[in-house]
């Protein structure tokens, strides 16, 4: 009773009140949110359904509906090709980049020596991975699995499989570093949360003759279930967004190119963004069931 | 007989705990199975940074050797020297560090005002703000950054540092919504009791969030800030398209590394000696990367101990 009496001390109501003062933090945001970036996309897709000429004046739009969407995935011999590239490659990334942060994770989140320098070095990627300096260490073949890559009788076997196959094969194989270190963000993420796993679980299960292989399967891949989805989510959004994806590199150099322009690489935009959508959906619908059936 | 047996058994379990393990202890044979694989995982990782130090202290001789694998023959800077000339060290690492600190430092603030707001207050909309600010981290920066430039172009801010301080000013820096999420959560999981107990002394809402929850969030500042830096930092699709032609980072330096190197040192001009080979290249990515790795080894313990505390995790 009294409390409510002291949120009345301005003589407005107390969900007035909450909505008022919530309203007035998150306002900055809004505004920000409407001008950078809702009405960019608006923008964009207005763009994507015109034909776009720069000039000195300002912008030309002239309508040609969905000509431009049509030509990226019918016309466009490269467009979709890369697209069908990065799927297959994401879909190779993230289960090694979930199951490699998880395995580093459980490691780190025991008790041994020299815990403190393994640490520095799996967070390390963290602070450098950058698309030029990524760029440049693949192109000296730095972030191929050493020596693996270069062995004639990998790349000979390669060559006998079909390229659907020997494509996600031979990107593994030279880009594997590369996944790796696109992993130090999700080991923070499962180790926060194995950290907050109640230790009692484990005492209680060991008590009842459970071993550590036991509990792993039954107490701490179930409590990890939400973090799992996180880390996926985190995964496929990194890599869609990182500047050296080729799909990316193919819109930006489109952009200014002649024969492509804006509303064309706005097009593409729309198409791999309802792509990538489509990935994190394909992964909600895969790691979900997995949280049902623990209840 | 049976005191025979008394004594051996121990003994037994003994070797079995020290190689197996025990409730206490790992046993022998999964400590050195862990280290083995943590040190084979630890040489994977670092594999690409060992061999680009490696590379990048190689003379143009040792290069061209194939004897000299690991451990070049002399220890040779020249590689250096012309990096730093080439990436016009000074000048970008001084933008690179602007560029990256000061929409960092917009960003946490803005973001902590906001997630303050998001966990304190309950007002309608919520939902979709939250949903909203998910948007912002899913999608592409190519959907937006066309009309984005377009409208700096009209207001002249293009190759300006502002063309970055604003959107971050609004809460929508690179990767915002993460920070909007860390501090959330870290508002969250504070106790209600002594902002009501502010309340009750007659401070404002905005006081209670200055002087009250601002301070315990201080970890949650710091990670914010240094993950906010290294972000931006790295990023260099927005940084190419807004500030091209103002300012110049590192890592857009690098990004044009050969163009700059053959401006510097025409190929038809030099000796063979001087032409540009991966040495240099990766001389210049190392110069790179070096201003991180010293934040990173200054500031490690926050990068790590800090995560449990500030909740990055937004269950």
């Amino acid at each position: 009773m009294t409390k409510r009496k002291l949120f009345h001390f301005k003589g407005i109501g107390l969900r007035t009140r909450e909505n008022l003062y919530g309203y007035g933090f998150v306002f900055l945001w809004i505004i920000g949110f409407v001008v950078f970036t809702m009405v960019p996309l608006v923008q964009t897709f207005l763009f994507s359904v015109n034909q776009v000429t720069v000039t000195a004046t300002g912008i030309d739009l002239r309508p040609v509906q969905w000509d431009n969407y049509s030509r990226a995935l019918v016309t466009d011999p490269t467009f979709v090709g890369l697209l069908i590239e990065y799927v297959i490659e994401t879909l190779v990334s993230v289960p090694i980049a979930i199951i490699f942060s998880l395995v580093i994770a459980l490691f780190l989140n025991m008790n041994f020596k020299f815990k403190g320098f393994f640490r520095t070095i799996f967070f390390l990627p963290v602070v450098i991975t950058s698309g030029p300096v990524i760029q440049e260490l693949t192109a000296q073949g730095a972030t191929s699995v050493p020596g693996v890559a270069n062995l004639g009788a990998i790349t000979e076997f390669l060559s006998t499989l079909p390229s659907y196959l020997s494509n996600p094969v031979e990107y593994l194989l030279t880009s594997f570093i590369q996944i790796l270190w696109f992993s130090g963000v999700q080991i923070l993420i499962y180790l926060s949360s194995l950290q907050k796993i109640d230790k009692s679980l484990y005492e209680a299960a060991s008590i009842d003759g459970a071993s550590a292989w036991e509990s792993f399967w039954k107490i701490t891949l179930p409590s990890l279930s939400t973090t799992t989805l996180i880390n996926a989510a985190y995964t496929i959004i990194t890599l869609s967004h990182f500047s050296e994806n080729k799909v990316i590199k193919y819109i930006y150099n489109q952009t200014y190119a002649v024969q492509g322009g804006i509303g064309y690489a706005g097009a593409m935009s729309f198409l791999y963004f309802f792509v990538l959508l489509l990935l994190l959906a394909v992964m909600f619908l895969v790691l979900s069931p997995r949280r049902e059936k623990r209840r | 007989m049976e005191g025979n047996l008394r004594v051996k058994k121990p003994d037994l379990t003994k070797i079995k705990t020290f190689l197996l393990g025990s409730r206490t202890n790992y046993g022998m044979v999964f400590t050195v199975l862990l280290y083995a694989l943590l040190i084979a995982i630890g040489f994977v990782y670092l594999y690409p940074l060992l061999f680009m130090l490696v590379t990048s202290m190689k003379s143009p001789t040792d290069l061209l050797n194939p004897m000299v694998q690991w451990v070049p023959t002399t220890l040779y800077l020249g590689n250096y020297e012309k990096a730093l000339r080439v990436l016009d060290y000074s000048n970008t690492l001084v933008s690179s560090i602007l560029v990256s600190v000061l929409p960092s430092l917009i960003t946490a603030a803005v973001c902590s005002l906001v997630g303050y707001g998001l966990a304190r207050y309950r007002f309608a909309g919520k939902n979709i703000i939250f949903a909203l600010i998910l948007a912002t981290f899913i999608i592409p920066a190519q959907n937006t950054v066309i009309p984005q430039m377009l409208m700096y172009k009209n207001l002249g801010l293009l190759g300006n540092i502002l063309s970055l301080i604003l959107p971050a000013l609004f809460g929508q820096g690179y990767r915002s919504a993460i920070f909007i999420l860390i501090f959330y959560q870290t508002f969250l999981s504070f106790p209600k009791v002594l902002e009501e107990a502010a309340r009750l002394d007659g401070a404002s809402d905005l006081r209670i969030f200055f002087q009250v929850a601002l301070p315990a969030a201080a970890p949650a500042f710091i990670i914010s800030i240094i993950f906010s830096t290294v972000w931006y930092w790295n990023e260099t699709y927005l940084t190419s398209i807004f500030l091209e032609g103002g300012i110049q980072t590192l890592p857009m330096q690098l990004g044009k590394f050969t163009q700059a190197y053959e401006n510097l040192y025409p190929p038809g001009m030099v000796n063979i000696f001087d032409r540009l080979n991966e040495a240099v290249k990766l001389a210049g990515t190392f110069l790179n990367i070096l201003p991180l790795l010293v934040m990173y080894f200054l500031l490690q313990k926050w990068f790590v101990e800090s995560v449990d505390r500030s909740g990055i995790t937004g269950e």
